[in-house]
């Protein structure tokens, strides 16, 4: 069982976001980090792959100026290896173009039956790739999995609704997206770190690939205005000296809503 | 006018449109008055519904037989489309369905996608969506600048849902084409999480939990609490993921987006991801041990303190006024 995990490497969302002044799109220059959304998923890959038979659980990510350290420690978790798709030319490249570039991928790294992705990353949250990178690749797809097993040649899950849950039927090969909380992500161990550390991750270019970056300019969108929001303004902030729920029951009453 | 016609992805509960998708046919007729209803299942109890908020016409494909939406109902766009009525716009809502139909959509007529907005207009920029970003502290309005149809989904609540009286809308078949391996998956078995009380996305109050609880066993508080004030409980992402609570009870950017009379947050520090569905919210009262959470900079009312006394202090005194 292959099975190859798109993984997302992002600014650290402990820090406050900020724009680029003059492209409008989210900073990404620094170190950036695993996106937690995906760990999820590589935990989920890798207990897959041991309870179907074995077989290699391998990342793939898109990222500016080389990035690598995210992918480090989903390699430090127990993936076997990375692939690593870093082009200036990709830029500005919208989700669609980034599913056709990680679907391009998928391709090179061989016969997958299974990919895994976040539902949504955690920094740009557009919430589409995986969905895309499934229709590009021709493949069936299963999103907002909230429980997967596998038998033979097909999977099943619980996919999240509106109202509740649905359980699936996919044959595979099949993309999913999993939700987190699908299953515990392991801490990588100081073994895993070291080993991390000499894991091959091959690095292409758009043109590796045989997809035409479209950059800013064929994104098809373009921000035309960036405002601030009217803030929120705090109220009052007070300590519970043992009282504050009368305080609590007064604000209801002044609202008329008890 | 960049606008000439406009399609809404239609999605029905319980034999009726869900709220949402009228919400976006309110936004839609006051943009062109051309907007037809996309649904991926049968139109004929729901054309009434339709047409009375602003579609003129209906696109149904059929009972989708288990099939999942997205490969399915994108397809049966794709083929209509094709057949001559291409609409310079589709409203998605975003949600599950919508996302996925989008996006499959997006990969067959390859075109980008505006996702997480809460407005849109038509402007001398074209056709420019407005999306809430950092917690929503910060709007970018984006303009699609390549050819139609425009693919943009909203947050929940993004418009109001107003009646135009129109009159019911006319079906039209779209039915769905071969799908092949993409369409294979299918769907076994249907699971409704009941809840009793108002809906959580209706509830004049709403009382949520959130890690601060300590434990799952603490959720009570907040199901008791939310009961006495005729409310709906709620919780934050931490806690669904923890298994503490279903997934239909989270409210931010990637559960519900509530917006009550009273939101009272329980042991909820406040990250982004909580803010996003909670902070439209008329008035706010916050609980948290850590006089630092974020939750406090958008309460009207911030109590410093433990949940465990200050939560099983105002049930008692609201017992107590019967």
């Amino acid at each position: 069982m292959n099975i190859v995990v798109c993984v997302k490497q992002i600014p650290d969302p402990a820090t406050p976001g900020a724009l680029d002044g003059s492209t409008n799109a989210l900073k990404r220059d620094g170190k950036l980090i695993l996106d937690e959304s995906d760990a999820y998923g590589v935990e989920m890959a890798l207990q897959l792959a041991a309870a179907n038979g074995g077989g290699d659980v391998n990342i793939v990510s898109m990222a500016p100026n080389g990035e690598m350290s995210g992918m480090r420690t989903a390699l430090a978790m127990g993936a076997a290896k990375g692939v690593l798709i870093s082009d200036p030319a990709l830029a500005g490249s919208d989700a669609l173009t980034t599913a056709k570039v990680l679907a391009a991928a998928i391709q090179k790294m061989g016969s997958a039956d299974l990919i895994i992705a976040a539902t949504e990353s955690s920094d740009g949250y557009t919430g589409t790739v995986p969905e895309q990178m499934a229709e590009v690749l021709g493949l069936p797809s299963v999103t907002f999995a909230k429980k997967l097993t596998i038998t033979g040649l097909s999977l099943k899950a619980d996919r999240q609704t509106e109202e509740g849950y649905d359980e699936v039927e996919c044959p595979l090969p099949a993309v999913i997206s999993v939700t987190a909380g699908v299953v515990e992500p392991r801490y990588p161990s100081f073994k895993g770190i070291m080993a991390a550390k000499s894991k091959p991750i091959d690095t292409f270019t758009a043109a590796d690939l045989g997809v035409t970056p479209t950059g800013w300019a064929g994104a098809g969108q373009k921000v035309v205005a960036v405002t601030q929001a009217e803030a929120r303004q705090a109220g009052e902030v007070i300590e519970d000296d043992g009282n504050a729920f009368n305080k609590i029951v007064s604000f209801l009453e002044n609202l008329k809503v008890i | 006018m960049a606008i000439n016609s406009i399609w809404v992805f239609a999605q029905t509960a319980g034999g009726a449109p869900t709220t949402g998708t009228l919400e976006l046919l309110t936004k839609a007729r006051s943009l062109s008055s051309n907007v037809s209803a996309f649904i991926g299942g049968d139109a004929s109890a729901v054309a009434g519904a339709l047409g009375e908020y602003g579609a003129t016409k209906v696109y149904a494909t059929g009972d989708l037989a288990g099939k999942l939406p997205g490969p399915a109902v994108s397809a049966a766009m794709k083929a209509v489309i094709d057949g001559g009525d291409s609409p310079s716009v589709i409203m998605f809502p975003q949600n599950y369905e919508g996302r996925d139909v989008m996006a499959r959509l997006s990969v067959k007529l390859n075109r980008t996608v505006l996702t997480n907005n809460t407005d849109i207009a038509d402007s001398a920029d074209g056709v420019v969506a407005t999306t809430p970003i950092f917690g929503g502290n910060t709007l970018v309005n984006t303009a699609f600048t390549g050819e139609g149809p425009h693919l943009v989904s909203f947050r929940p609540k993004s418009f109001a849902a107003e009646s135009a009286s129109g009159a019911a809308a006319t079906v039209v078949a779209a039915s769905v084409p071969d799908t092949g391996a993409a369409g294979a998956a299918r769907v076994t078995a249907v699971h409704v999480e009941e809840s009793t009380g108002p809906k959580l996305d209706e509830a004049n109050i709403v009382v949520s939990g959130g890690r601060g609880l300590g434990e799952a066993g603490s959720y009570s508080l907040v199901e008791d609490l939310a009961k006495l004030l005729k409310g709906a409980p709620g919780a934050s992402r931490a806690i669904v993921d923890a298994g503490w609570v279903p997934y239909s009870y989270q409210v931010g950017q990637t559960g519900k987006v509530v917006k009550p009379a009273v939101y009272i947050a329980a042991g909820i520090s406040g990250a982004t991801q909580h803010m996003v569905g909670m902070k439209g919210s008329k008035n706010i009262i916050a609980i948290n041990k850590d006089k630092e959470a974020p939750i406090f900079g958008v309460a009207d009312l911030g109590i410093v303190g433990d949940v465990h006394k200050v939560l099983p202090q105002l049930i008692e005194l609201l017992k107590s006024r019967g």
